[in-house]
């Protein structure tokens, strides 16, 4: 890796250990500030490497798109942690004033064009802005972020048609957690269930598909990174197949008013009875795992490295005091925004 | 000064001054610009204008995509029910990025769809469903009845900021009508009043403005004045107008090729009821499709369908007149 130097390693390492700690917050805010966060909300604690790494191969000008389990992405491209707990919790100084919700984070400026919360549609959006990238013909790439259950989504397979077709500057990294909330992959993709990897598919469209441990940030920022130089040098798109696992379950539970939402155990667990699998994929933990690649090759010292950690603490502990200190929006707001 | 040209051809004139005013303005869909000579592709080159494969969901995502990062894309869809196909992308996508953002960004794209084809299509290309859009929060709806709002209003779902879903009527396709020339735009929310009568408001949408007319005509030599309205656009609705009219005559039948319940002129009955109940001296009057799928036999297609006879008929009843023997 030898572009990437000790600012940048650390960069990533940071940005990994603020995603975690600020989804930590998240979670814990069900058990310690009951009734604050509504809804549905979807962490990516475990994808932290792969999005880090994905990201890092960014130029400051590229874009991109995502679903929405979307709250590790605006932490990385420098997005304040603040407003997103504030949106979280539903706020006025929210990232969108209360308006979106954990689902629907954006940040335009920093190039987060948005998210759906409807499976696989998102990918036909970031597709679009790679179309308007080529027009503009200034060397922009967009990134398109979803999960393996969006891929037996139609707007996948045409997205990824025209994209291949048009020859669009994107690249589709699908992070292949293995479950569609309690559906494991083998029982709805028929590579997983050949044995296959998900990035077979892009062969159907006549583009590079390549899997990649997604768990090891600079592996992702490997292959995403070729992945982008080819986006940008016109060749069109590319699959990529990001082998990461959730810590948390899908989502809090779904649950009428009245019932104190939670984080329950993951599917594994909860579902399948494989702890055995959960637990080695705690051990996994590309967190703990990239800190101590760090350490032990002497690019931080543990000393900095728990300095990084702790900051990052602090950060999202003041993102949470800060969410729970803002006020709620005006309720007449609501009617506001509906055209532009 | 105005030019004649039909109605078809006065909506491509829209989308080839909007292009030319503006270069953000991309043009795409199935089926168009396919060979090199193709008019659109040799003015504004293959970036701003591509034929795209039989995929609606991505059409249509990629138009919001497009449009997100800048651009203003107008999708040709040929047919209203081929966004049936990619319905999330128009009623749960498009429509909601502005509000669920704040304003932070903004999805102006236009969806050129034509409805309304009871030419024989039979039953899955002939549907008149812009009624299923008018309620969609965030989404602009226009349904023009001549080749002159056909211009003005594609000029304005251009420019606008918002989702547009522009329903064209398949049998207005070649009706010709006098054009203003250059820029024209047709103002969202201010329904055209076509006829002025103090007797009976007529509300006709999209292809029932024709028969609206000629029905007030039929009316009129039954010594019957009847004030004909044409709302232009379905979202926003000219409510105003249309309750001023009915303050004024006190009586009202609305006209709708849509299917009965969901229609249109069920959403503007219930907003004159709601709004101008002290007005009506008599029941309100529908005139629309019958609840059916259109046939495609002509003696049952017809059958289905409004037309002037019924809207003559359905004026009489709302006045309290005995149909008149011929």
């Amino acid at each position: 890796m030898a572009d990437l130097d000790k600012e940048r390693l650390t960069w990533m390492l940071t940005q990994m250990l603020r995603i975690r700690e600020f989804e930590e917050r998240v979670k814990r805010t069900f058990t310690e500030h009951e009734g604050v966060i509504r809804g549905h909300t979807h962490l990516a604690d475990g994808a932290e490497a792969s999005i880090v790494g994905a990201l890092a191969t960014l130029r400051p000008d590229d874009q991109l798109l995502t679903t929405y389990r979307c709250h590790g992405y605006p932490i990385a491209l420098g997005t304040d942690p603040k407003a997103m707990m504030a949106e979280i919790y539903g706020r006025r100084d929210g990232l969108c004033g209360g308006y979106g919700g954990s689902m629907h984070l954006v940040d335009p400026g920093r190039g987060f064009l948005g998210t759906s919360g409807i499976v696989g549609q998102g990918i036909p959006h970031a597709t679009g802005a790679a179309y308007a990238a080529q027009i503009r013909g200034n060397g922009q790439v967009v990134l398109s972020f979803f999960g393996d259950g969006a891929s037996k989504q139609g707007a996948f397979h045409e997205a990824l048609n025209i994209a291949s077709l048009w020859k669009l500057p994107v690249v589709y990294v699908m992070e292949n957690n293995n479950y569609n909330v309690v559906t494991r992959v083998e029982q709805e993709d028929a590579n997983a269930a050949a044995g296959e990897p998900l990035a077979v598919k892009a062969k159907g469209y006549s583009m590079p598909g390549v899997t990649v441990d997604g768990g090891d940030p600079l592996a992702v920022y490997e292959t995403v990174g070729a992945a982008v130089e080819r986006a940008r040098s016109g060749e069109g798109p590319t699959l990529v197949e990001s082998l990461v696992y959730r810590l948390s379950a899908h989502g809090n539970i779904i649950a009428p008013p009245g019932v104190p939402l939670h984080y329950p155990e993951h599917e594994a667990i909860t579902v399948f009875g494989n702890a055995e699998e959960y637990e080695a994929a705690l051990r996994g933990d590309p967190v703990p795992r990239f800190r101590a690649k760090l350490v032990t090759d002497g690019t931080l010292t543990a000393e900095e490295a728990d300095a990084i950690a702790e900051q990052a603490r602090d950060e999202m502990q003041a993102a949470v005091e800060f969410g729970l200190a803002s006020p709620f929006p005006a309720a007449e707001d609501a009617v506001k925004y509906v055209y532009a | 000064m105005a030019h004649e040209l039909p109605y078809i051809a006065a909506i491509e004139e829209a989308i080839r001054e909007e292009m030319e005013r503006d270069e953000s303005v991309l043009y795409f869909g199935q089926n168009i610009a396919t060979h090199e000579n193709d008019p659109f592709l040799k003015q504004f080159g293959s970036d701003r204008v591509r034929v795209t494969p039989i995929s609606e969901t991505a059409e249509i995502g990629l138009a919001v995509g497009t449009a997100i990062a800048g651009f203003r894309p107008v999708v040709e869809l040929y047919m209203a029910e081929f966004m049936l196909v990619a319905m999330d992308q128009v009623v749960n996508e498009a429509n909601r990025f502005h509000y669920m953002s704040k304003g932070q960004v903004t999805v102006p794209l236009v969806l050129k769809a034509g409805y309304g084809f009871t030419a024989g299509w039979a039953g899955q290309h002939t549907g008149t469903i812009y009624g299923m859009f008018m309620g969609v929060p965030g989404l602009k709806v226009c349904v023009p009845a001549t080749a002159a709002d056909a211009k003005g209003l594609m000029t304005t779902a251009i420019r606008d900021d918002n989702p547009v879903a522009y329903f064209h009527h398949y049998l207005l396709t070649l009706e010709h009508g006098d054009v203003p020339d250059g820029e024209y735009a047709v103002p969202f929310g201010e329904a055209a009043m076509l006829r002025e009568g103090g007797d009976v408001t007529i509300v006709a949408i999209g292809w029932c403005v024709g028969q609206a007319l000629a029905a007030a005509d039929e009316l009129a030599a039954q010594g019957v004045q009847a004030e004909v309205i044409d709302p232009r656009t379905l979202a926003p609705l000219d409510t105003g107008t249309i309750l001023e009219s009915v303050a004024k005559t006190g009586r009202l039948v609305v006209c709708d090729q849509s299917t009965r319940h969901g229609s249109a002129a069920a959403v503007v009955a219930a907003e004159v009821a709601a709004e101008g109940f002290g007005s009506l001296k008599a029941p309100v009057g529908l005139v629309t499709a019958l609840d059916a799928t259109v046939p495609y036999s002509q003696p049952m297609e017809e059958y289905l369908m409004p037309s002037e006879a019924k809207i003559v008929a359905a004026a009489q009843q709302v006045l309290g007149n005995a149909p008149v023997a011929a």
